[in-house]
């Protein structure tokens, strides 16, 4: 059955609060999820005051402060600061999002509470364990697959075929989706999720591949595509504004037209 | 210790080839209830409240008997396709198996059931 508390090692508890920055006016309170799998003890939550005279804007910026200045055994992982690479996906404030780009004003008021994405298993402190997520996008063969000879110069592609692919190539795999998605959650070892479903679209839509049918073959499976229930977390958490959701029901409705 | 990888696991088992048709029947029946339902509570609704004899007497109107019908036919297999999502979505393990067949048989049973009332009424028998 669905698991509605957690396990016992797994209980979040109160962790340790830093003392203000002295002289500061102008802080504010992170509360960030803190588990090291070395010390074997429950995870906790431990809270920094941040100067925000002295930070930039957004949460990535803050988290590095606090590395920096602070606590430097706090983990997380970043790459970019852009919206990129997709590395710094993490749960604030409730929603699952970058934190390079996400404001610190945006997170609601009061306290900022950060932890890493839902449901998955923690590496440390904010860095979850997607090696079943890589391995699921893997397993829908994202890159172009043809039977046709290689022509001469390029595989060509017209304007209109190509803007299909708007609002799919974008996605950096950060997993913000898949994370914030139920069904993912409680059958994440066989649905493949947002994410990879998405990806699984850029490449059934792109005029130039020519496994269209194996593609859907490989998807049509109770539980590898139609787990997905469509009540759209996916596209309300997306960083990079994508619809994920869209393209599965994209998905579910060219298995129809396949066989009616 | 296991030594499976990961790409193994993930595709674990590989693709049912099955899916759509339980999607296609649920849409189906989703079509047809959006005019059914409309038409049974229009045949039935009124008779909220009536005497015996005039319920036995619109049941054996064969328009409003095959309405009862269909409504009650569609219904439970709507229900059933249903159920088995919740089910799939939410019961795991060895409770899974068990709990997809009590509920096919559960809700052939209301239908047939159902549709056996129906049609004693509209026979007479």
């Amino acid at each position: 059955m669905v698991e509605f508390t957690l396990p016992k090692n797994s209980r979040v508890k109160v962790g340790k609060s830093w003392p203000k920055p002295e002289g500061a006016t102008n802080t504010r309170a992170f509360k960030v999820y803190r588990f090291d799998p070395d010390s074997g003890e429950n995870p906790r939550v431990d809270t920094y005051h941040v100067d925000l005279d002295t930070c930039g804007p957004m949460v990535l910026d803050a988290l590095i402060k606090i590395k920096s200045e602070i606590d430097p055994t706090l983990t997380f992982r970043r790459s970019c600061r852009e919206g990129i690479c997709g590395s710094c996906a993490m749960n604030i404030g409730g929603i699952n999002t970058l934190a390079c780009i996400h404001g610190i004003d945006e997170a609601p008021k009061g306290d900022i509470a950060i932890y890493p994405l839902p449901h998955m298993p923690v590496v440390k402190d904010l860095i979850p364990d997607l090696t079943h997520f890589y391995a699921q996008h893997a397993s829908i063969m994202p890159w172009l697959e043809t039977k046709s000879n290689t022509p001469a110069k390029e595989w060509r592609q017209s304007i209109e075929d190509r803007e299909k692919l708007d609002g799919l190539y974008e996605c950096v795999m950060c997993a913000c989706c898949s994370t914030s998605c139920p069904s993912y959650w409680w059958n994440g070892d066989r649905y493949l999720g947002p994410a990879a479903l998405l990806h699984a679209y850029r490449w059934i839509i792109d005029s130039r591949d020519e496994a269209t049918g194996e593609r859907l073959d490989e998807l049509e499976d109770p539980f590898k595509l139609y787990r997905c229930h469509t009540i759209m977390n996916c596209a309300q958490t997306c960083p990079k504004g994508l619809n994920p959701a869209k393209a599965i029901s994209e998905i579910k409705s060219l298995m129809v037209e396949r066989r009616v | 210790m296991d030594y499976r990888t990961n790409r193994k696991r993930a595709a674990g088992l590989g693709s049912a080839k099955d899916g759509v048709e339980h999607y296609w029947q649920m849409k189906v029946t989703s079509y047809a209830l959006v005019f059914l339902t409309p038409l049974f509570i229009f045949t039935f609704g009124r008779l909220l409240g009536a005497e015996h004899a005039q319920v036995v007497a619109a049941f054996g109107n064969p328009f409003n008997a095959v309405v009862a019908i269909l409504m009650i036919g569609v219904s439970f297999y709507h229900l059933k396709l249903g159920l088995q999502v919740v089910i799939e979505d939410y019961v795991h393990g060895s409770a899974r198996m068990p709990s997809l067949l009590a509920n096919t048989f559960f809700c052939y049973a209301l239908g047939a059931a159902g549709i056996f009332a129906v049609a004693k009424i509209a026979f007479g028998v």
